[in-house]
């Protein structure tokens, strides 16, 4: 046993997979306690889609991908915002209509430009391989950045969270900490999709946090229980996936759901003994 | 210079005017109730004083050296989602953010400050409680104690009993009362009931689209309006 993990490590994509993983997967959890809470889910699922399309420009292009997709993420991420906090535009329906029409812009861009091949079907479903070295320096920069910022803008996020109305009422610029939320959701979705593909990476946001909302009760609480239970989950769906040759990222998913019927069960169950 | 002072200030939603010819002022240390029927424009009210909506016409101006984040304030509705997790400690903490400056944690200060809130308002012992599985009351204290909170000076609530029985009533009331002349806190209610309004307050304010009453509470048990609204309640009732 021992001796397969020795040997999962010794290479090097797994390693680079391992670091960039788990800080990918703590950001999202933690960022995704606010976005589940402020019923801003689907922001990500559309964010997710409007990176795979900036991915897929980047490769038409020839330019490193990272440094298009961030910005072109960003910016989405403000658009969005904007719009469902909009009453009078359906923020759902604006959100599933930019992350189809996203979507297929980038499919439309590649096909016409280099045919369909493989590197499309590993942006969408995750590649392990598809990092190099100097992807891994920027992800780890960045999902430091975003930890720090979460850290110490939590006690605003959290108010924000929690009543937004009662924050701006006094004195709090609510508008500048949902775009910093927006901001750091963006970066998170960019890096974790590369090896979560862009249909799945938007999982590492919902799945934590709503399993540990089946059993805990406070906000710190969720928070931190959200954040054990993604990278928990992360490793768990590597080691599954270099022992099976599975996915990497179908199977952190996977992992995700099994753990969310744990906790619902638990869950479920303390519910029935208290009556 | 008054905490807050009105001069001929209109609001109106997409070109249509709800409240107009609003002229008042709340001085430190002052208990107002905004009264009026639904749909008269309190809430309104409430918003412009809280800057959360722009007076159309007229001044508002917040004195005395009043700043936005020092005004506590609880809503009429407060759409906390139904699954929110969040303990009782954390929702009256997060009143004290506005004193926290550029720093990013809560100190000594805001921690003792929101549990002498918590004590103040009896709530002590939930402090580790969901906020969610708390009944209504309950859940009323805590948002007070989060109001108290976010202020010394002045405090703002929008119809803060709706949903509580008589003898929690009663006791928010007094609550009310000693924190306005035990520590000085101004005070901005709305309510619809007129009777209690008059009992407790020491300015009144009473709206319908416009500002039909502004005065002390002696003055306005003068006016026929008076008269007739906190005469009988049951009478004011079936007004109503
Ligand atoms: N966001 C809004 N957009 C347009 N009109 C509004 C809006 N909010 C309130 N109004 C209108 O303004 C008027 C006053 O509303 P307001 O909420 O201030 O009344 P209120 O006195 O607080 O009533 P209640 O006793 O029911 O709380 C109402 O006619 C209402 O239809
Ligand atoms: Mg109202």
């Amino acid at each position: 046993m021992l001796a397969i993990f020795v040997e999962m490590f010794s290479y090097d994509f797994i390693l680079r997979a391992l670091i960039v993983g788990v800080l990918v997967s703590l950001c999202s959890a933690l960022l995704g306690v606010s976005l589940v809470l402020k019923r801003y889910s689907m922001i990500g699922d559309g964010l997710s889609h409007v990176g795979f399309s900036a991915l897929a420009f980047a490769m038409v292009l020839n330019i490193a991908p990272l440094y298009v997709a961030i910005p072109v993420v960003v910016v989405a991420a403000f658009l969005l915002l904007r719009l469902s906090e909009n009453g009078k535009i359906r923020g759902d329906a604006a959100i599933a209509m930019i992350s189809s029409g996203a979507l297929a812009l980038g499919v439309f861009a590649i096909s016409i430009t280099k045919g369909m091949n493989v590197d499309m079907s590993s942006y969408m479903f995750g590649s392990i391989l598809a990092m190099d070295n100097s992807d891994v320096v920027l992800s780890i920069c960045l999902s430091i950045m975003v930890l720090c910022l979460f850290a110490i803008f939590y006690n605003r996020i959290f108010a924000v969270t929690f009543d937004e109305n009662f924050a701006r009422a006094t004195g709090i610029n609510a508008e500048r900490y949902n775009a910093l939320i927006a901001f750091l959701s963006a970066v998170t979705i960019v890096l974790g999709m590369r090896m979560m593909g862009a249909l799945l990476i938007s999982s590492l946001i919902v799945f934590p946090p709503l399993s540990s909302m089946q059993i805990f009760k406070t906000f710190r609480n969720v928070v931190l229980s959200s954040a054990l239970l993604s990278v928990g989950c992360f490793l768990l769906g590597l080691c599954v996936s270099y022992l099976w040759a599975t996915p990497t990222g179908a199977s952190v998913v996977m992992a995700n759901i099994l753990a969310f019927l744990f906790f619902y069960s638990i869950g479920f169950a303390r519910d029935r003994m208290k009556g | 210079m008054s905490l807050i002072s009105c001069q001929d200030v209109t609001f109106s939603y997409e070109g249509r005017n709800v409240i107009t010819g609003l002229n008042f002022a709340v001085d430190k240390g002052d208990y107002l109730c905004i009264v009026g029927e639904n749909g008269s424009g309190k809430s309104t009210l409430i918003k412009g004083i809280l800057q959360l909506k722009a007076a159309n016409k007229g001044f508002l101006t917040l004195g005395d050296g009043l700043r936005l984040n020092e005004i506590g304030y609880l809503p009429q509705q407060t759409n906390v989602q139904k699954d929110f997790p969040a303990s009782v400690w954390e929702v009256v903490l997060s009143g004290c953010l506005n004193a926290l400056g550029y720093k990013p944690f809560f100190g000594k200060n805001e921690i003792t400050r929101a549990n002498e809130q918590m004590q103040t308002l009896h709530i002590s012992n939930l402090r580790n409680c969901c906020y969610r599985d708390l009944s209504g009351g309950q859940q009323q204290r805590v948002l007070l104690a989060r109001a108290l909170c976010a202020s010394h000076k002045l405090l703002v609530l929008d119809e803060p009993v709706t949903g509580l029985d008589p003898v929690v009533t009663m006791q928010f009331y007094h609550l009310l009362k000693e924190i306005n002349r035990a520590q000085g806190v101004s005070i901005i209610m709305v309510t619809h009931d007129i009777k209690e309004a008059v009992s407790q307050a020491d300015h009144i304010l009473h709206l319908h689209n416009k500002q039909l009453y502004f005065g002390s509470v002696s003055g306005y048990m003068n006016t026929a309006l008076g008269k007739f609204f906190s005469g009988g309640g049951q009478d004011a009732c079936n007004l109503r």
